[in-house]
């Protein structure tokens, strides 16, 4: 069985502090880190490797040459190889650009029986390329999955966690499955999944490699145009009242509760 | 691109046989938009046994309807919603297709994008028209709500959105309002599927999606113990609302994680948000900063979520909570609760 993990590289968030004056987030320094919702995405699928035997997986990422510290971070928890999907004609993708190159690179490595990827990223936080790879791939997706129950005969068997309870589905492979952290907990890498990562060659896929239509890829290839970024102002300058005495305090925020139509 | 797209159209969402509030609220997104471009409003609705629900859609806005009702649309069947959505969007052309950012829409409008070849934002809080260019500006917050950014889509069509779930509020229903029903009909081979749907098991300690809740009680480590949460939840009944948590809450097993607001977690609007023993890291007001209304209860004057709070309580939670309760359900005895 053949599994591939889709991750991205994204700024690291626990950096990241509030600017006390203009009330927005600054990020210390540019660092970077694999996405965490990505991890669940590489735990399960080493997890499934380590049940079949015969599975084999590989790590794939687009983004710039640093990303490739996320794929040997996904290596060193236990995945067997990984590519690193890279070139200037691919910069400024939008989800449907950047999955058209996902798949593109999929196909080119022969295809997956089972691919995975995150919830969503935590900077684009669109959740859209895992669907999207799927389709271009024409191949079914299974969204937010919170346990992979079975994988037999060509079928998985999985439980979507969605509004109000779970609901449990089978779908047959090949298949992209999006996880979300209740999945699992994924594991810290040992020492010698460190050692291996160091070791390990990671291919760099450019245009060039993977036969892209380049009028799909990168800026040009995308739908979407963003034509303005603004920074909203995350305080507010509420009342900050002091506990003397708790029944008074409550009565002023049953007041407020009230003054403001939520009571 | 004046190639024939014209019309807004929103995609409704059934659950457990019900057209879902979240259909309401898109109408009222769908009317402020269609009003703009002087276009018709209209709605898709697939589903099975539906043909009496569908004049609600009228009531709250929408013009035309197109509805599937077939047995197979029982249930979520992603290949075959798509295909339906695909030939319905193929043969009449909106150039607007909004969905409702929920697991239904954040599953279908990817898939439905990708089939289609257009650009599609995910988890929009403001929808507006540049009557100029008569395109849709979609704006949305991104990398934890630090940054909001604006976009369009113009050069292909539809164009294509999610939006937050609670954002805005279904228009006053007019019982009166008629509209024209669509009721269409689709080859047994659209019907087929990869998927098998097996079954659902409804989740007892939440009624309503979190996601869709007007009121969201939040306790964070500062609550001390999980027995303590059961006065969250007894203050959510109370505020007829539902319980979150932060994440250190959630890593220590006292509440499963569908109920973590933030970063990794849910990103949530409600009308009132209260914070209670959470200290406010950037990660957890990335998913509750856009509530409409912070509520913040905690012992530490300098915690980060007070400078969100529209009101702010310095002091000992599990004093305030039972004080805050008997308070409250002494209210409930009063004339209007
Ligand atoms: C990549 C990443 C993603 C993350 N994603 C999320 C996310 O999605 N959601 C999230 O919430 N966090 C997230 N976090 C974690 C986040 O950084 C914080 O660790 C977490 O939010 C802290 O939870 P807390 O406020 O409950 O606990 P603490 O930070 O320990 O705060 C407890 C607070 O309770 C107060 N307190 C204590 N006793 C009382 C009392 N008796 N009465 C009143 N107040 C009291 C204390 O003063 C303190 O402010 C993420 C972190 C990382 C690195
Ligand atoms: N550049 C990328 N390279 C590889 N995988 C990606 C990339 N972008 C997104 N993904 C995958 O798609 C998921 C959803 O990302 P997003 O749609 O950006 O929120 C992520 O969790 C990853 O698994």
């Amino acid at each position: 069985m053949k599994i591939a993990v889709l991750i991205k590289q994204v700024p690291a968030t626990d950096k990241v502090k509030m600017d006390e004056k203009t009330g927005t987030m600054i990020r210390s320094e540019i660092e970077s880190e694999m996405n965490p919702l990505d991890m669940y995405a590489v735990e399960e699928a080493v997890r499934l490797k380590e049940e079949h035997p015969d599975a084999r997986v590989s790590v794939i990422s687009m983004g710039p040459s640093q990303a490739i510290d996320a794929i040997r971070e996904a290596i060193s928890m236990g995945c067997d190889d990984g590519y690193l999907v890279s070139d200037r004609k691919f910069a400024g993708a939008d989800t449907l650009a950047t999955a058209y190159t996902l798949s593109a690179v999929i196909n080119e490595l022969g295809g997956f029986d089972l691919i995975f990827s995150g919830e969503r990223a935590t900077d684009g936080e669109t959740g859209q390329v895992g669907p999207s790879v799927a389709t271009q791939l024409g191949i079914p997706v299974v969204t937010y999955v919170s346990k992979v129950e079975e994988v037999k005969s060509g079928i998985i068997r999985v439980h979507r966690s969605i509004e109000g309870g779970k609901e449990i589905v089978e779908v047959s492979l090949p298949a992209l499955i999006s996880v979300i952290k209740e999945i699992n907990e994924p594991r810290i890498p040992n020492l010698s999944g460190k050692i291996k990562a160091r070791a390990v060659r990671i291919p760099i896929l450019t245009a060039d490699d993977v036969g892209v239509s380049l009028d799909k890829v990168g800026l040009s290839g995308s739908p979407t145009r963003v034509v303005k970024i603004f920074y909203p102002k995350l305080s507010r300058s509420g009342k900050i009242l002091r506990v003397q005495n708790v029944e008074s305090v409550v009565e002023e925020l049953v007041d407020f509760m009230r003054s403001r139509g939520v009571l | 691109m004046g190639t024939g797209y014209e019309g807004v159209w929103t995609l409704g969402e059934i659950r457990n046989g019900e057209i879902s509030s979240v259909s309401y609220e898109l109408l009222a997104w769908g009317k402020k938009l269609s009003d703009k471009l002087g276009v018709k409003l209209s709605s898709i609705v697939l589903g099975s046994n539906i043909k009496e629900r569908i004049e609600r859609l009228f009531h709250f806005g929408a013009d035309v309807v197109y509805a599937v009702d077939h047995p197979r649309l029982e249930h979520f069947l992603p290949d075959v919603h798509a295909r339906i959505c695909e030939a319905l969007v193929k043969e009449y052309k909106p150039e607007i297709l909004i969905a409702s950012a929920t697991t239904y829409g954040r599953t279908i409008m990817p898939i439905l994008a990708a089939k289609l070849e257009t650009g599609l934002t995910a988890d929009c809080t403001d929808l507006d028209i540049d009557t100029k260019e008569r395109i849709l500006l979609q704006t949305r917050p991104a990398i934890g709500g630090n940054v909001m950014a604006t976009i369009k889509t113009p050069n292909h069509r539809p164009q294509m959105a999610t939006v937050r779930p609670r954002a805005k509020r279904p228009l006053n229903p007019d019982r009166a309002r008629k509209g024209e029903l669509i009721l269409k009909e689709y080859p047994t081979e659209f019907y087929r599927s990869q998927y098998r749907w097996i079954s659902f098991e409804k989740d007892e300690s939440s009624d309503s999606p979190i996601q869709e809740a007007d009121v969201i009680v939040s306790g964070g480590k500062g609550m001390k113990d999980e027995k303590n949460f059961e006065m969250l939840y007894e203050l959510a009944k109370m505020l007829d609302g539902a319980v979150g948590a932060s994440r250190a809450v959630v890593d220590m097993g006292w509440i499963p994680y569908s109920h973590q607001i933030g970063l990794s977690g849910k990103t949530v609007s409600p009308r009132l948000y209260m914070a209670i023993g959470i200290s406010g890291a950037v990660q957890h007001i990335a998913g509750m900063s856009s509530s409409e209304i912070i509520v913040a209860i905690n012992k530490d004057p300098d915690a980060p979520i007070f400078k969100v709070a529209d009101f702010g309580i310095v002091g000992d939670a599990l004093e305030i909570l039972p004080a805050l309760l008997k308070r409250l359900s002494s209210d409930e005895g009063d004339t209007d609760g």
